[in-house]
């Protein structure tokens, strides 16, 4: 995770984290050791646990019969846990095949972006063209467009190309977006240009420079906008509710979002058991890959 | 553009490699513009032309039948109190909700800068966690927590407190929303800051120190200022984020009770369920020109660096 930022164009976040890099490695001497104090660990703690108590809770939940949640006061601990939560939901609701649309839809969007992505980014970092600013203006622009915007016009667009319930039209609308390309530049644009000039030098056209040289470079940018695409996939709800009209093609947050407000909505344990099978992937990808977040956060400002 | 200077015998040469490097460039960004016409740029202006249109669902074979109408969903849309009203909640919820997010993640982020020395990442882990996961399984899971029996009133009750029936009361609905989404975005806002924090200068603050200022003293007159540029970016993104609210009050409340949750998200997405394209569309753009004008504020907040 070094020499990710160097231009000038970086976000303020990002330039304030390189230079957090820079500053914790700097003279120890000027640098304070902070003064732990103990009432900042409680506050803290307390805040901590309830951040992570409504994880516990669905946790939990999932493992409790629907009689045992009914009673109140309720019992934190499941007096006698039970899987059963989790076998309704992958016999008599279809959530194996939710889990396959999603992991589908979110390898496929992950791969475009990470392939069109760099390829922008590298023309808009290493290449000088005429239009250059404009693509870039465009990808600057659109940066903060909400799907809530353009789902309306898509849809149409989607029915008329026949694609409405099926995997392209779920897919095609996110192999690319323009936090991803950006990603991408920023990244880029802190590789030193030498390389590209000695590739030039050793006759190399400018897609083997970019396929053999560059890219292998981009190893951390990569990991970073990977793990952002397939979560932000992974969570999507808009698009996926307006397009899969038939069960077979739910996304889990679709899937369980409309369950939850149908007929199973009394079914505390097993609604919990289906958010526990949309989270915890999840939340272990994080917890193992967590430095990839931030730096995500760092390069780009934006979750 | 041109980086070539060309000079008079290589000047036909330098131009026929510039025009080939434009060539290639554009070769790199082919796929990703034609998805982006396609996908993203069309359907923004789609959407605009289509909210000048009375386009329903009955329409989409027949192309043909759809008329120019000019403002006039924009008029039955602002004639229109539920949406009057998913304008204020969504206000409501972006004016309380982004300061208090604000003010937490600040918070837990000095908290974690100045007096922790051990379990920094246990902690920056936990308060980031409710980021990364999705919304609607979460709002299910504060549907719960949130019911009348649910574990915050029974965490009430020790202290003698009854609760409300958070989601089902008019005056608790909205507010219990907010709850939720402060507590889903403190993560974000808690990295930018820590990053933010780096770079207030620490002989400043040893400065001041020096000549006898507090800790309350310090925080105003030297970490806020310092922190000027990142507390705005933050403030921006989050708001935009808050604008779109659509996953809580659709798993949580379905934008009741009485409508007290009804987010301009939902009520566009409402219309659209109804089949009422073209109006829901006009429901978007009011949307997205309040998205439009807090990111003009940031690229000119951002854009004034020095």
């Amino acid at each position: 995770m070094s020499a990710t930022t160097k231009d000038t164009e970086v976000s303020d976040a990002a330039r304030d984290a390189a230079s957090a890099r820079s500053t914790s490695t700097g003279s120890p001497s000027r640098r304070r050791r902070p003064r732990p104090r103990w009432w900042l660990y409680v506050v803290l703690t307390l805040g901590l646990i309830a951040m992570v108590m409504p994880f516990v809770w669905m946790l939990l939940g999932s493992f409790k019969t629907t009689a045992e949640i009914r009673q109140y006061p309720t019992n934190f601990w499941p007096i006698e846990p039970t899987l059963d939560n989790y076998t309704q939901l992958f016999g008599r609701l279809d959530f194996a095949t939710f889990f396959t649309n999603s992991i589908i839809v979110a390898v496929f969007v992950t791969l475009g972006n990470i392939v069109f992505s760099s390829m922008v980014g590298y023309a808009l970092a290493k290449l000088e063209f005429r239009g250059k600013k404009l693509l870039f203006v465009l990808v600057l622009g659109t940066l903060m467009v909400p799907g809530v915007v353009t789902f309306v016009p898509l849809f149409v667009l989607t029915a008329n190309l026949g694609l409405v319930n099926s995997y392209p039209g779920m897919i095609l609308p996110f192999l690319i977006t323009p936090l991803g390309v950006f990603l991408m530049r920023q990244f880029m644009l802190s590789l030193p240009d030498d390389i590209i000039e000695a590739a030039r030098i050793d006759g190399a056209g400018e897609w083997r420079t970019f396929l053999s040289v560059i890219m292998p470079l981009c190893g951390p940018a990569v990991a970073t906008l990977t793990i952002l695409t397939f979560l932000g996939s992974w969570n999507n709800f808009l698009w996926p509710l307006v397009v899969a009209t038939s069960e077979d093609k739910y996304t889990l947050p679709v899937a369980l979002a409309l369950y939850s407000v149908g007929q199973n909505a009394a079914q505390y344990g097993l609604m919990m058991a289906g958010a526990v099978v949309v989270v915890v992937p999840v939340l272990l990808i994080f917890v193992v890959l967590q430095r990839y977040f931030v730096q995500g956060i760092a390069l780009t400002g934006i979750k | 553009m041109a980086t070539l200077v060309p000079q008079a015998p290589a000047r036909a040469r330098a131009s026929r490699r510039s025009r080939h490097a434009t060539f290639v460039a554009w070769g790199f960004a082919a796929p990703f513009l034609i998805l982006f016409l396609v996908f993203m740029a069309g359907p923004i202006v789609a959407s605009l032309m289509m909210s000048f249109t009375d386009l329903t669902t009955r329409d989409l074979q027949t192309p043909f039948n759809v008329n120019f109408v000019g403002f006039e969903n924009y008029a039955q849309l602002f004639g229109d109190p539920r949406f009057v009203r998913s304008l204020l909640n969504t206000a409501v919820f972006v004016i309380v909700g982004v300061p208090l997010t604000m003010a937490v993640a600040l918070a837990v982020a000095l908290a974690l800068n100045t007096g922790i020395a051990k379990f920094r990442t246990v902690f920056r882990v936990g308060y980031y966690a409710p980021v990364v996961t999705s919304i609607v399984a979460i709002a299910i899971v504060w549907r719960f927590i949130l019911q009348p029996d649910g574990l915050l009133n029974g965490f009430l009750g020790w202290f003698g407190i009854a609760g409300p029936d958070w989601l089902q009361s008019t005056t608790w609905a909205l507010p219990s929303l907010i709850l939720m989404a402060v507590w889903r975005n403190i993560g974000t806002l808690m990295v930018i800051f820590l990053a933010g924090l780096q770079g207030v200068p620490k002989e400043h603050h040893e400065a001041a120190m020096v000549d006898g200022a507090n800790a309350f003293q310090r925080f105003g007159n030297i970490t806020i200022p310092a922190m000027r540029p990142t507390l705005l970016f933050a403030a921006v993104i989050t708001g935009i984020g808050f604008l779109q609210f659509f996953e809580e009050p659709f798993v949580m409340t379905r934008g009741g009770p009485l409508d007290a949750t009804l987010s301009a998200a939902m009520y566009t997405f409402n219309q659209f369920g109804f089949g009422n394209y073209s109006y829901a569309s006009a429901a978007s753009y009011v949307l997205f020109l309040a998205i439009v004008a807090l990111s003009l504020i940031q690229f000119r907040l951002l854009g004034k660096k020095d």
